[in-house]
């Protein structure tokens, strides 16, 4: 009886010690956002006074500031540079997770001389990281006349390996050849099967692909910062950031604090609704093996 | 007769291969060798005009002597500092995954836990770091509370080059923990539970279920995130550039060092039009950074593999 009975108060102080833990980890997640959104409705003057617990009026006297003060020391405001993400993000999106789709499809479904081989060397290419060749990069923008393109971020998005690797494991569980050799029974072209049947058997997968497609896009700062370095106007949200960053000459921190808080609100939206899918998404792409 | 189909069919796979071999082989593998060809270009400036030679002396100058000193100290930053978020990221993330699956003490909103621990991993680096240096810098929120509390003096915190590299390093864990833990967890719950029922069976304590099953099991995951946080800690760069522009610059010998500077930044530096502008420098440390990535993640597959041929 007494054993029990020690046993159980000791799981439950336990207890007490993990959830005490966790939540002081959560506080520490939320902590730095609290402080921003806090700090981005309160004066300048307010906010070097230290940290402070009640937000302030002041968001949208801060608000227009920044969509002045940064139109003109960077030459786009922070909508102007959102917007020009998406330009980038959306299509880029797009290529990769269909080309993505299409390529997984190809090394599954079909029989050819060369189809280990191909997907052998996609697997391999896989953990290559894209910063180490930037030199070249530059190159092959200056030849195509890509640089200072935004296409020069699209384009490459055709060709993302971890795509298509998650896109074949779910294709080798959740597709199968039969619908594709019915198609072909009722005279429907490749591509065509591809397209209007195999996709939208996809359309899970597609999701989680394209939602960590988008991310990755949306706050990739390496590459736009040097191949639109010269493109004040087609200044990306990362790139944007940056420039707040740079003017703190001004030192109008009611501003800074504003402009981070708008470049947040998106992904956060989206990380409320989709957050079930994104951890989803990350635990299947550790369960690589 | 079925066979000829599957060949008739065949070359539409070749076909659908096209645009991805394609992109792959002009936006990727160009770039790649490319870059490898140019570090071989080494040119010299005598006032305006440049002259450019062949062969290995962008890297014999810039390198493998004493004008080395930059691409060393970058290299060993970038080094130190995964490190340093590393080892505490993957020790909380252990624990964290065991509580999370753990069916002996079941805590109550695991599933809100995760979504918010993994949330800053979410957010754009740069927007972090930007809000971190906003907090840090010498009037900032977190500046003021500490200097009124004694700990810091008038000239801030972000002065001083190993404070910034903690708090860079903090911030790499702070982003990263819970994305390794989800993995983690998922790992663990894709271990046979039928092996924890026999060794409750056994009288095995949590603890030794842990050690004895749990970990040996998860190496393999355990193996692909080192790998992978290794590959993405060494091209660092959103982060230390917009937390401190790579510095504060410390005087240490006689030589003037970047505290924060990895090697990533330092290629950004040379590619960057202007008065630094060197490609071959840039493509000289941007293949040392290449070879380094390549043996690091070599190195630790081979080693955590034999651990676990050992294990077993």
């Amino acid at each position: 009886m007494n054993r029990v009975e020690s046993t159980q108060s000791k799981v439950s102080v336990n207890k007490i010690v993990r959830y005490v833990v966790c939540i002081f980890l959560c506080f520490l997640s939320i902590l730095p956002f609290y402080i921003l959104i806090i700090n981005s409705t309160l004066k300048s003057s307010e906010i070097l006074t230290g940290i402070k617990i009640i937000p302030g009026g002041e968001f949208i006297t801060n608000f227009k500031n920044l969509l002045e003060g940064s139109a003109k020391t960077s030459g786009v405001n922070v909508l102007q540079a959102m917007v020009n993400s998406l330009i980038i993000t959306v299509p880029a999106t797009i290529c990769q997770v269909y080309f993505g789709s299409l390529t997984a499809y190809a090394v599954t479904v079909y029989e050819f001389k060369l189809k280990k081989f191909a997907w052998g060397f996609i697997y391999a290419i896989m953990m290559i990281p894209q910063q180490i060749s930037m030199v070249g990069f530059i190159k092959v923008c200056n030849i195509t006349h890509l640089y200072g393109s935004y296409l020069a971020m699209i384009i490459p998005a055709i060709a993302a390996p971890t795509t298509v690797y998650f896109m074949k494991q779910y294709m080798e569980t959740g597709l199968s050849t039969e619908i594709v050799e019915a198609a072909r029974i009722d005279g429907s072209r490749e591509l065509y099967t591809f397209n209007h049947i195999v996709l939208p058997l996809l359309k899970p997968a597609m999701a989680t692909q394209a939602i960590f497609a988008f991310v990755a896009s949306w706050n990739n700062l390496y590459t736009p910062s040097i191949i639109l370095a010269t493109e004040r106007k087609k200044q990306t949200m990362p790139m944007f950031v940056q420039a707040l960053k740079a003017n703190d000459k001004e030192r109008d921190w009611g501003q800074i604090y504003c402009g981070l808080f708008v470049t947040v609100i998106p992904i956060l939206v989206m990380y409320f609704f989709l957050s079930k899918y994104i951890i989803a998404g990350v635990a299947l792409g550790g369960v690589k093996e | 007769m079925k066979k000829k189909k599957t060949v008739e069919y065949g070359k539409y796979g070749l076909m659908f291969l096209v645009p991805f071999f394609l992109v792959f082989l002009i936006f990727q593998l160009y770039p790649l060798l490319y870059t490898f060809y140019n570090s071989l270009i080494y040119s010299a400036k005598n006032g305006r005009y440049v002259t450019e030679s062949f062969g290995f002396q962008n890297f014999t100058e810039y390198i493998f002597t004493s004008g080395g000193s930059e691409f060393w100290n970058a290299l060993f930053v970038t080094i130190f500092m995964w490190i340093l978020n590393f080892i505490p990221q993957i020790l909380l993330s252990l624990l964290l995954a065991a509580w999370f699956t753990d069916i002996k003490i079941k805590l109550k909103g695991s599933g809100a836990f995760k979504v918010i621990m993994y949330m800053p991993n979410i957010i754009t680096a740069a927007t972090i770091a930007v809000l971190f240096y906003s907090m840090f810098e010498v009037q900032g929120p977190i500046t003021t509370l500490l200097r009124d509390w004694g700990l810091v003096g008038q000239g801030g915190v972000l002065n001083s080059g190993w404070t910034s590299f903690f708090i860079i390093a903090f911030i790499q864990f702070w982003m990263w923990y819970g994305n390794t833990m989800i993995v983690l967890c998922a790992g663990i719950l894709g271990i046979n539970p039928s092996l924890y029922e026999a060794a409750s069976v056994d009288g095995a304590s949590s603890r030794q279920q842990f050690f004895k099953i749990t970990l040996p099991l998860l190496k393999p995951i355990l193996q692909y995130t080192l790998v992978t946080s290794a590959i993405g800690g060494l091209q660092m760069y959103d982060i230390p550039q917009l937390f401190n522009d790579g510095g504060p610059i410390v005087v240490q010998g006689g030589n003037s060092i970047n505290s924060t500077t990895t090697v990533v930044m330092l290629i950004k530096k040379y590619v960057d039009a202007g008065a630094t502008q060197d490609y071959g420098k840039a493509a000289a440390y941007s293949v040392m950074l290449f070879i380094f990535t390549l043996i690091i993640s070599l190195l630790f597959y081979r080693l955590t593999a034999e651990k676990t041929k050992k294990g077993r």
